[in-house]
């Protein structure tokens, strides 16, 4: 990783031309997240860590971040990380949808370590970012009412200040990988300070936290509602001093880009299974992808399939490289990139058949997946209202 | 990945904005946002000065390798300058077919003498073309071809008839496809000729479009003429050069085109702002899809082109030709929404439309010319995803 990364940062320096592509050195990076998805995390293995309450395989995260690094992508060289930014996180997010795999890595590296980067102070970001890009430390982000409302972002946890720091109640839901995850960040509202937010680090085992594991329809992707009765944390426990409600919405953004990335790996998988099984499937004596009525499908498909990708690379260009287009990006691309892998994943069902609608058949988990990511942070007509607020309608 | 363009492109970038902008500005202000699908036959003299001037100073044709009499520009500067001819509003091409798709032809398949002799006066907007392909039948089915041309001493001597030809009536040159040889099987036995379209062998009809207009033809050729020496690919070698076209024609010149949308979209927004047709809740999220839609055209483009650099010209340029055209043709049906009751009212008698009454009436054409959308799909699911091809039937099935 390390050596991979010294080399991607020379390419980026030296090339200076427009040039909307993966570089060797990216492509080379995605490669070897297939590698490792395709022997350790293959669906047989992802149904078995689905099956579990703690939803992994420790076994692969250990490989996923102590073994390649991938936990360090984006935490800065001073901090232990391998200081890429988010195109590269985009190229291995890619790999994590396609292999559907399951591990902490979304909530541990694109909703908390963007937490850290983004809002923490210096002494937060040596204390705690070191331990993420080690793959030791799992952690994740709590910010949404239990209401499941997108629109009014903010848990329902409300702090107030107390000897020695804050004290927080109040209960928030849909957080991933919360039953698990070693770090939380909670999103709380002030009680008195107009409803303003502000982010706090809050350890599993703190006393007044009780989490507890939600049944999730998509069983690859766990989620938790986290009730804080009267926790009390220390005053550094109060993630940076910057505006919470600033930092939170980089960091939806940020997560928005690399959930698009893992939403394109996904549909892509769809699109590859279903032009699989149309090359084989005889049926009147020819094989269906013989069919129009198949192959257009398939087309529509790729159509799809390759626009999100020409969106999700633009997104993650632009949160490494443009912070005041990012807002606009990131909702385009959780949008567009919606829209596809839903679509994409429920005609892979259509184009198998009976057999698609099995439990045996893995078209299943992909449309789960896909419903479930759709869903997060907003759907796409949510992401449109955003677009056409930015449009000035 | 970067998406910026370097200190040199965007130095080009200045240049291109400035030529354009003074030129319109002093010589040709009329020009501004006019011509295009629906209005190509509008102020067409003045459209022709606009094109000799842009070929004088260098502004034509600007792809092409400088011997020919262009500029050699990469395919950045292509792309740069295409977005700036919009932005600029300037007028839609009428030497497209000739810059576009017969040029690049010649380049790829043509012989040295024929780039020479066809190639300057296109630049020069000297010689417009028009392209004789689809026949009544043959449409999607190109290759069932039946205008004939046989060799009777040293010239072609053309009969038949081609349908949905574009600019016919201005055209000074038609390339087509003739069936050479009747024996063969039909990919096999077809040529691909320039043929001087003004002489008596030659009658043009103009087909009355359901927008009112006729920027389409028919070609009628009896005893049509051209010397032996106007056939490109070589006789009997016409439908290698003629799928050479059509990737062209499918491919990267229609980016000036897709940088028009933009215009397209601005002047419908406008209007839903205006009307409030924008506090509509369908309406707006129709309006924030387009916007996506158009945004990731461009990126689709981009990536397209940055592949191509790379050198391959891969699977992923396969998707342009329905992105497009099924986006602009539901851009069409948006922009009459947004209207409303206004949508119905044109702007003069007899039947003279407004600018997006031709777009919502012409943008149904996007989605057949070209290939269809469902000719498309094929070739995506046959050449992008390997699926097995269609059953064929007839002489010569492949």
């Amino acid at each position: 990783m390390r050596e991979l990364a010294s080399r991607l940062k020379h390419v980026l320096l030296s090339t200076r031309r427009m040039h909307f592509a993966f570089t060797e050195e990216q492509e080379e990076l995605r490669k070897s997240a297939r590698r490792l998805l395709e022997t350790a995390s293959p669906t047989k293995e992802v149904r078995a860590a689905m099956a579990t309450p703690r939803g992994y395989d420790e076994a692969l995260w250990r490989r996923i971040g102590e073994e390649l690094g991938f936990t360090s992508l984006v935490i800065p060289e001073a901090y232990g990380g391998a200081g890429l930014g988010f195109v590269e996180l985009a190229a291995v997010m890619e790999e994590m949808g396609r292999a559907l795999a399951c591990a902490p890595f979304f909530s541990t590296v694109c909703l908390a370590t963007s937490a850290i980067v983004t809002g923490g102070t210096e002494e937060q970001k040596r204390d705690l970012l070191p331990g993420i890009a080690a793959g030791r430390t799992t952690a994740t982000l709590a910010f949404a009412p239990p209401s499941g409302r997108w629109d009014a972002p903010g848990s329902d946890a409300v702090f107030l200040p107390c000897a020695d720091g804050f004290e927080l109640s109040g209960k928030t839901s849909f957080v991933i990988d919360g039953h698990t995850a070693a770090l939380v960040i909670v999103a709380a509202r002030s009680s008195a300070d107009a409803g303003r937010t502000s982010l706090f680090v809050v350890p599993a085992e703190t006393a007044g936290l009780v989490r507890r594991a939600l049944p999730t329809m998509d069983m690859t992707r766990k989620q938790a509602e986290l009730t804080l009765t009267n926790v009390r944390v220390p005053t550094a426990a109060l993630l940076g001093v910057a505006d919470g409600d600033r930092t939170l919405a980089r960091v939806l953004d940020l997560a928005k880009v690399a959930l698009a990335a893992e939403q394109v790996g996904g549909a892509e998988r769809c699109l590859d299974m279903s032009v699989d099984y149309a090359k084989t499937r005889v049926q009147f004596g020819r094989p269906i992808g013989s069919f129009q009525a198949i192959k257009h499908k398939l087309a529509d498909m790729f159509v799809e399939v390759e626009s999100a990708r020409s969106a999700s690379y633009y997104a993650a260009w632009t949160a490494a490289h443009d912070e005041a287009e990012l807002p606009a990006a990131a909702a385009l691309a959780k949008a567009y990139c919606s829209d596809v892998y839903f679509r994409v994943a429920a005609e892979c069902i259509q184009i198998h058949g009976g057999v698609g609608f099995t439990w045996e058949h893995d078209a299943h988990l992909f449309f789960k997946r896909a419903k479930s990511s759709e869903t997060l942070f907003g759907d796409a007509a949510f992401h449109r209202a955003i677009v056409a607020r930015q449009m000035g309608l | 990945m970067d998406l910026r363009f370097s200190p040199e492109e965007e130095a080009f970038r200045a240049e291109v904005r400035a030529f354009l902008g003074d030129r319109l500005k002093r010589e040709f202000p009329e020009l501004v946002g006019r011509g295009g699908p629906g209005d190509e036959h509008e102020l067409f003299e003045r459209r022709v000065a606009w094109e000799r001037m842009l070929g004088q100073a260098g502004w034509a044709c600007i792809g092409w390798p400088k011997a020919y009499g262009g500029r050699g520009a990469s395919l950045s500067e292509q792309v740069i300058f295409y977005e700036e001819y919009a932005r600029a509003r300037a007028p839609g091409r009428i030497g497209h077919i000739g810059e576009g798709l017969l040029g690049p032809t010649l380049i790829a398949f043509g012989t040295e003498q024929q780039r020479r002799r066809f190639l300057p006066p296109i630049v020069r907007c000297e010689e417009l073309w028009c392209q004789g392909y689809s026949e009544p039948n043959a449409g999607s089915d190109l290759a069932n071809v039946q205008t004939r041309a046989e060799l009777v001493h040293d010239e072609w001597v053309i009969t038949g008839q081609k349908i949905w030809t574009s600019l016919a009536q201005r055209a000074d040159w038609c390339f087509a496809l003739c069936r050479t040889d009747v024996s063969a099987p039909k990919h096999k036995g077809l040529s691909y000729l320039l043929v001087p379209m003004r002489q008596a062998g030659i009658e043009v009809r103009p087909i009355s479009q359901m927008n009112g207009g006729s920027e389409f033809s028919e070609v009628f050729f009896d005893g049509a003429k051209t010397s032996a020496e106007n056939v490109v690919g070589g006789i009997n070698g016409g439908w290698r050069v003629a799928m050479g076209t059509l990737a062209f024609e499918r491919g990267a010149s229609t980016l000036g085109q897709q940088f028009g949308f933009e215009n397209e979209l601005q002047q419908i927004i406008a209007v839903a702002k205006a009307n409030g047709a924008a506090q509509d809740p369908i309406l707006r999220d129709r309006l924030a899809r387009a916007r996506i839609g158009l945004t990731v055209m461009r990126l689709n483009a981009l990536r397209t082109l940055s592949l191509m650099q790379d050198g391959e010209l891969r699977r992923e340029a396969m998707i342009a030709k329905i992105y497009w055209a099924s986006w602009h043709r539901e851009l069409g049906k948006l922009a009459m929404d947004v209207l409303g009751a206004a949508s119905e009212i044109g702007e003069s008698e007899p039947y003279g439309l407004t600018a997006l009454q031709r777009l919502f009436l012409f943008s149904r054409a996007d989605t057949i010319y070209a290939g269809s959308n469902q000719i498309q799909r094929n070739i995506i699911a046959e050449r992008a995803l390997g699926l097995p091809s269609e059953p064929r039937s007839g002489k010569g099935s492949t």
